[in-house]
């Protein structure tokens, strides 16, 4: 149970980590540079502990580098929506909306009633991600209420997200949906965006069964690490 | 304003002589050490200088961040993606600092990176080299954030305030960075064979260019007398570079590692590394934006620049949109 849990929650905020990392040096301004390093850099140190938590639970005696670095891509255990490349800035802000309004509705939650290891790190992590709940939150707003243009392209981010969403409910997470909706429809009136019609969710990364970008994402990760194996950094 | 047009001969005069005395008064400031302020008068020249350097710097630090978000996504460790992420960080932070130490000699932030996108405004030759191995990595925060260090130590007694406190802060940081680059150097050195490969290739690739950092030769360097004169500038273009040879070289002895100069030899008389020529057709050429990677560091940054104009723009409209909601 908690080697489960802790590796979909560290392989959600590695991915999205990784993702975050390809702005860097690339955003809109410096100061949104800096933001979504911020963002990034809290994700990577979720990655770490809840990794970490895994390969301890497991007892196997696999650290957290070594689940990052040396799993193949249906070992991995991610939401499909952290996996969706960056776009432009407008579906960088839904895919992080959607998700952070998530781990902000799930973390409170652990931090109550799971197991020990887990609770330690949802703690902590909880305020990290009100933060970037809140952040994300304020750009739909800017963007959905900003030009034609930036509406429009906020509707597209979100409409390519949102297929994926299904996923983050299955399960024990299934209690959060209805006040996850009532976030994200308070914040799309807020921004004057229409809430996108339901489509057919697509599932499978809980499984292992991914995207077709995951694989191109671990080429990078990995890299180093397959190609000198018996290498410490 | 009227006084002017009624008289303006004399009145002109009245400017020049004030100036005469304004300019004493900051000379003699300068030349006490004491800093000049935002608000308090300079000539003209030292002004337009100072924008010339804070702005040169700050666009170093951005573009900076490129070669080194080049391996972001391939860090070998989660550790090292980390600190490696939080450095880069650290640069834009310097980069935010040194555009608003220049915006108080009245420019804008947009009109210096509209004069970088332009090529118009210059930032360090070293960012326009590869990145082509993780090694590079160690090697930019030990050699070419060993080299700023030198650099930008004695511009925290720099003459204009502004520009001095920012320096205090960046100093700190690039401090740090430099131990980790050296940390992270030797960890490669005492690694596998192919660890060690690459941190030697790093080295070889990155020393030449890390001594020009320190720029031409004193009896070659254009601004270097009235920068000294002002304290802009505290110490000679070659004095610093030796410094940073002197200090180098035995670090990467510790490493294990062989400076790629078959010149480098102590010298007893003078108490210092004797090293051998730099390639000043090369620089030159890089300064020109001639450099292996000018064209994809500046398209880099120009493209992230236009093609998230309209984030911007949309930011503006919606603060527009809402003073105007709040007014209503």
């Amino acid at each position: 149970m908690t080697v489960a849990l802790a590796t979909s929650l560290g392989d959600d905020a590695l991915i999205l980590g990784q993702r975050l990392a390809e702005w860097c040096g690339h955003a809109p301004t410096l100061e949104v540079d800096l933001a979504l390093a911020n963002i990034g850099l809290d994700l990577l140190g979720q990655a770490q502990f809840f990794l970490g938590a895994a390969g301890a639970a497991e007892g196997q005696g696999r650290d957290a580098d070594t689940l990052a670095y040396r799993r193949r891509e249906d070992e991995f255990r991610n939401c499909l929506l952290v996996e969706q490349p960056n776009g432009d800035f407008a579906r960088t802000i839904a895919r992080q909306f959607l998700f952070s309004t998530w781990q902000a509705l799930l973390f409170p939650d652990l931090a109550q009633s799971a197991a020990p290891a887990i609770a330690a790190i949802a703690q902590k992590a909880a305020k990290e991600v009100a933060y970037h709940a809140r952040f994300a939150a304020e750009w739909v707003v800017r963007l959905g209420d900003g030009t034609s243009e930036s509406h429009r392209r906020m509707a597209d981010g979100l409409a390519w997200c949102w297929r994926f969403t299904d996923e983050l409910f299955m399960d024990d997470t299934a209690k959060f949906r209805p006040e996850w909706d009532s976030h994200i429809n308070a914040t799309l009136t807020q921004a004057g965006l229409a809430t996108p019609k339901p489509v057919r969710g697509i599932t499978g990364g809980r499984h292992g069964r991914h995207t077709e970008h995951l694989g191109h994402i671990l080429s990078a990760l990995q890299y180093l690490q397959r190609v000198y194996p018996d290498a410490t950094w | 304003m009227y006084t002017v047009s009624l008289s303006p001969e004399t009145d002109l005069h009245i400017v020049a002589a004030d100036d005469t005395q304004r300019n004493a008064v900051f000379e003699a400031k300068v030349a006490d050490d004491q800093f000049i302020e935002p608000k308090d008068w300079m000539p003209d020249a030292y002004r337009k200088t100072l924008i010339r350097q804070i702005s040169q710097h700050a666009h170093s630090e951005i573009v900076g961040m490129l070669p080194e978000g080049n391996w972001l996504t391939r860090a070998p460790s989660l550790r090292r993606k980390a600190i490696l992420l939080a450095k880069i960080q650290d640069e834009c932070g310097h980069g935010l600092y040194l555009y608003s130490a220049a915006e108080t000699l009245g420019i804008s932030r947009d009109d210096m990176t509209e004069a970088l996108h332009q090529g118009r405004a210059k930032y360090s030759t070293i960012f326009n080299y590869p990145t082509l191995t993780w090694a590079d990595m160690g090697a930019i925060g030990w050699l070419v954030d060993g080299a700023a260090i030198l650099n930008q130590v004695p511009l925290q007694r720099t003459s204009y305030g502004p520009y001095a406190r920012a320096m205090v802060r960046i100093c700190k940081e690039e401090s740090f960075h430099q131990r980790q680059g050296y940390e992270s150097m030797m960890v490669l050195a005492q690694g596998t064979e192919g660890q060690r490969r690459m941190a030697q290739d790093a080295l070889n690739r990155w020393w030449w260019p890390s001594l020009m950092m320190f720029g031409p030769p004193d009896d070659q360097s254009p601004n270097s007398a009235q920068s000294m004169r002002w304290r802009i500038k505290r110490d000679s273009n070659d004095a610093l570079r030796q410094k940073f040879v002197d200090v180098t070289v035995p670090q990467a002895q510790a490493l294990g590692l062989t400076i790629p100069d078959p010149d480098l030899k102590w010298n007893e008389t003078r108490n210092a590394y004797d090293y051998g020529a730099i390639d000043w057709a090369e620089f030159h050429a890089v300064v020109r934006g001639e450099g292996p990677v000018a064209k994809e560091r500046l398209a880099a940054r120009i493209d992230a620049w236009e093609s998230n104009a309209w984030v911007r723009d949309a930011a503006l409209a919606h603060e527009a949109k809402r003073s105007q909601r709040k007014a209503a």
